[in-house]
């Protein structure tokens, strides 16, 4: 009896202690030999086939070479995860949490970054493949919706707002060119643009664009909107909405849920104009199957907005050395580059290529971006994101004005 | 042990409902401690009322709940009553009967990829018929007043129904009421609904307010086939309660408590409904009319029970066709190539569902036909069988809106540490399976023949023994058929394995929602096919099993 519960004592403290320690993102050898075993739940949106077979290629690879299981928990809304957090912080559970590493960036960062809900700062930089990263000529690696990262969270890809079209049936020439130019298209061809339904993070990054065009001073977009002066500012928004939405797809009284739903629409022919955050996006949805390869890219040459993506891990966690592992593998040129592959998903890359050596350097020259991606001197120019307290705001004020229809 | 079988049951069947009510008002009247909710107040009832479009979202689900039933058993009734005893009617009773086993999402995505303006209906008539080269723009999936929706309930609940109905069936005399109304000049329909109807309705009437709770409270179908400007009352509790801000889990409870008054408005709006039905029923037959020409009547009842069937095994086999399919626009009828490529993708990655699935599934059942078994044989042996009593408990977990228990069962687990466990999970999914495991196997049970044992105990056997080597055998095949009915309701939990699992288990169900709320037809096809691949599994063991195990026994054969 003795001997189990010393037994039971050993087992006990040697748990804890494991769960205790903090890696040392520094001391990475410690971090490899502590992830060896661990468990990551990756809470991550599980809405795409391709990125989620992504996800399975990366765990296959983690647990191959760090021992390291790879389970992706798939989201509908990356705020979900931000809720586990959040009620397990409220329930006291300030170790050994149910979340290892979350896909995120914008509002959900800021929210977790200002209740304290991130492990941090400054691990990112830590990982070895930090040194490959664009931080240079990429200001969104560093500021997220114009929030310092603080090295809570490590970048995994690029995103860029890009408009589709079927060049069968639209011809290039008569594509909008703009916001304004968009709702003229609209009107001329009712019932062939939509936009995903927000709070959808495609369709939320749809009404920022309006409004960053829109806006009179873009300038107030980059600071944390004061609620007496909402009204105003997005007035011209949500005229522009109201004067859209009789011409839109099932005339506004039903939207796509999320930016594939648009891509089965456009290859259905229901819709002639859709939209997505990755520039590869028609071409991997040609190299797919899921849209013929008659479709082509094109953006606003005024801009569109364009930020990047992370991930992080919650303060909580309790695989934080796994989570570590993962997210130093996610920067490596080697899964970049398979990212980059619009075969595979075709999410541009956050490093530099420039400071890659020759062979890591080869995997990106060798990808072909496939006929639908525009050149990157083609995408045009980038529009900043703005303060992430302009998001919630917009969406519960869509939610009053159109969550409702008629 | 036996001794203890029936209290465990009803202990698995309330106490989760009554903790998960417990934990679903309280925190709705602002008390939950662990978020800092000490006191009560009516704010959260507040915020829940603040929400835009909620009487809408709230006549949604009522209405959902009252026209899914109304249309459903006035089908059965007319079914029943126009062609009972003939051929069509077995034909049609035989296709059915597997609709039963297929799980809800999968049968809203088969009857969605029918009906949507770019669906397979919509390509078979185009562009010859209709003219159409691009889908025309209607709202027919996720319409406003959620017809689409109650359409997707509707086709799941008349083979419930019907079959719940043709179980009732030997205990009225359906033929000789038949002949003697039909001697005295009634019309097919009219005889019966005025001999014989409302004696199978008092024995239907329970599972009736099942399918009015499921309809008013269900979230995979509402997600699918219903609207979006708003959605339906229970995908809206969903969303709160996966909403960062904490404090909108008052307003996700108070919206449950809210749930829990739409499904009992709709079973007072049914209580109604019987009562002005009853009073219909009476002055017509009162009246002494005959209705002699029901052949209209009739005619729509097997048309659209034909129909029912048709559409979604038809979606389904679509859907099977979809996974396979490389691109497939609009208006062919047949994709322009096959490819693989989906199921290569989406194989390696479904192992995981399959075996949570699969594993949860068989313990809930098999442990849920253990405690069934159990319960049924001290009965037997007290001669006491609970009566309504008894009834009352296993129909509990399905009158209670699942949204209005197991928010707050979740509530508890998760303020209580413990996750998303395997063991959980298998415990809320019995709340659900038990009650059909019992509902299949008690007649066939209760229908043994007793001689057999009174033989086995004359020649001197024991009664574990009489157990193992006379009735279980002999029961084999009821026994196999009530699991594997059991199975397939495991099989198809939406909303419990979603707030259970919390994403950390995950099932083909949950799955297939997750992804199949979004575009991709082949993901859909691919998950929905393995949705009902499972259920029919389970069938296919339950007849062939016994067939195997009684290859040489004559009278154990099927006649």
């Amino acid at each position: 009896m003795r001997f189990v519960s010393a037994a039971l004592a050993a087992l006990f403290l040697s748990t804890s202690l494991a769960t205790a320690a903090e890696p040392n993102a520094a001391n990475w050898d410690a971090v490899l030999a502590d992830a060896k075993g661990q468990t990551v739940y990756w809470n991550a949106w599980g809405g795409s086939e391709n990125i989620n077979a992504y996800v399975d290629w990366v765990g296959d690879v983690l647990a191959d070479r760090f021992g390291v299981k790879l389970v992706h928990v798939k989201l509908d809304d990356t705020a979900n995860a931000v809720a586990t957090v959040v009620t397990e912080k409220a329930a006291g559970k300030d170790e050994d949490g149910t979340i290892d590493l979350i896909w995120i960036n914008g509002e959900n960062f800021a929210s977790m970054k200002r209740q304290g809900l991130l492990y941090g700062p400054g691990w990112a930089q830590q990982l070895p493949n930090w040194s490959y990263v664009d931080v240079e000529t990429k200001p969104t690696i560093t500021t997220d919706f114009t929030i310092p990262t603080d090295g809570m969270e490590s970048p995994w890809g690029m995103a860029k707002l890009v408009f589709f079209h079927d060049s069968a049936r639209t011809d290039a020439s008569d594509l909008p060119d703009s916001a304004d130019a968009l709702l003229e298209w609209a009107t001329e061809n009712p019932g062939r643009f939509s936009y995903p339904q927000p709070p959808d993070f495609i369709g939320s990054s749809f009404l920022k664009q309006i409004l960053s065009e829109k806006i009179e001073d873009p300038a107030k977009l980059l600071e944390p909107v004061k609620a007496d002066e909402f009204a105003d500012l997005t007035a011209p928004l949500f005229a522009y909405l109201d004067a859209l939405h009789p011409h839109l797809w099932r005339s506004a009284r039903a939207f796509p849920k999320d930016y594939p739903s648009m891509s089965q629409l456009l290859a259905d022919g229901e819709l002639d104009i859709t939209f997505a955050f990755n520039p590869a996006e028609a071409s991997s949805a040609i190299a797919n199957d899921l849209l013929p390869d008659t479709v082509r890219s094109f953006t606003f040459s005024g801009g569109t907005l364009a930020n990047t993506h992370f991930v992080a891990i919650p303060y909580n966690a309790a695989a934080k050395a796994g989570a570590l592992v993962t997210a130093n593998f996610l920067l490596s040129p080697e899964a970049q580059a398979r990212k980059q592959d619009p075969t595979v998903w075709g999410d541009p890359t956050v490093l530099a290529i420039g400071k890659l050596d020759d062979q890591d350097r080869a995997r990106f020259e060798a990808l072909d971006l496939g006929v639908a991606t525009l050149k990157p001197e083609e995408l045009g120019p980038a529009l900043p994101e703005p303060h992430p307290s302009w998001m919630a705001m917009i969406e519960e004020e869509w939610a009053r004005r159109y969550g409702v229809a008629n | 042990m036996l001794r203890f079988a029936p209290a465990l049951a009803i202990a698995i069947l309330a106490l989760p409902v009554i903790g998960g009510l417990a934990g679903t008002v309280l925190p709705a009247f602002g008390y939950l401690p662990a978020l800092g909710g000490d006191s009560l107040s009516l704010e959260p009832f507040g915020e829940v009322l603040a929400q835009p479009g909620l009487a809408r979202s709230c006549a949604i689900a009522l209405a959902a709940g009252v026209v899914t039933a109304a249309v459903s058993v006035g089908l059965v009734a007319l079914f029943i009553g126009g062609w009972s005893q003939t051929r069509p009617f077995r034909v049609i009773q035989s296709l059915v009967s597997p609709l039963l086993a297929v799980p809800h999402a999968a049968a809203a995505f088969g009857l969605a990829f029918m009906i949507a303006p770019s669906g397979f209906l919509a390509r078979l008539f185009s562009p010859w018929a209709t003219g159409w080269t691009r889908p025309p723009d209607w709202l027919i999936v996720h319409d406003s007043l959620g017809l689409s929706l109650m359409a997707g309930l509707i086709v799941k609940e008349v083979p419930f129904l019907l079959l719940i109905a043709l179980a009732a069936l030997p205990q009225v005399p359906l033929a000789s009421a038949s002949r003697l109304s039909a001697s005295l000049g009634y019309g097919r329909v009219a005889g019966f609904l005025f001999t014989t109807w409302p004696a199978i309705y008092r024995q239907i009437r329970l599972a009736v307010f099942a399918v009015i709770a499921f309809a008013s409270s269900a979230v995979d179908v509402a997600v699918i086939l219903g609207p979006t400007t708003p959605a339906a009352l229970p995908v809206r509790l969903v969303e709160w309660m996966n909403d960062p801000d904490l404090s909108s889990r008052f307003m996700a409870s108070s919206g449950a408590v809210l749930q829990l008054g739409v499904t009992l408005a709709a079973l007072v709006i049914w209580l109604g409904l019987e009562k002005l039905c009853g009073m219909a029923m009476r002055r017509l037959a009162g009246r002494g009319r005959r209705y002699k020409a029901d052949m209209a009547p009739r005619l729509v009842a097997i048309v659209a029970m034909g129909l029912t069937t048709l559409i979604v095994f038809g979606g389904l086999a679509v859907l099977a066709l979809w996974s396979i399919s490389g691109l497939w626009q609009f208006p062919n009828v047949l994709p322009a190539s096959l490819s693989l490529r989906g199921w290569s993708q989406t194989l390696p990655r479904i192992g995981d569902p399959l075996v949570t699935t699969i594993t949860v599934g068989l313990a809930a059942t098999l442990l849920s036909a253990a405690i069934v078994i159990a319960s049924l044989e001290r009965e037997r042996e007290t001669g006491r069988s609970g009566g309504n009593r008894a009834l009352f408990f296993l129909y509990l977990p399905l009158l209670v809106p699942q949204a209005g228990f197991v928010f707050g069962l979740k509530l508890f687990l998760t303020h209580g540490g413990v996750g998303a466990t395997w063991t959980a999970l298998v415990l809320v999914h019995m709340v659900f399976v038990l009650p059909y495991v019992f509902l299949s196997l008690s007649a066939p049970w209760r229908a043994f023949d007793r001689r057999f044992e009174a033989i086995a105990a004359g020649l001197g056997k024991g009664r574990r023994t009489t157990f193992l080597a006379i009735r279980l055998p002999i029961l084999a095949r009821a026994v196999l058929t009530a699991m594997a009915v059991g199975f397939a309701v495991s099989v198809g939990q939406y909303l419990p394995t979603l707030l259970i699992g919390a994403g950390r288990l995950v099932t083909i169900t949950t799955e297939a929602v997750a992804l199949g709320a979004g575009g991709n037809r082949r993901v859909i096809g691919i998950y929905a096919f393995l949705q009902m691949l499972l259920p029919f599994l389970g069938f296919a063991l339950a007849a062939i099993v016994p067939a195997l195990l009684f290859r040489n026994r004559r009278a154990m054969k099927v006649a």
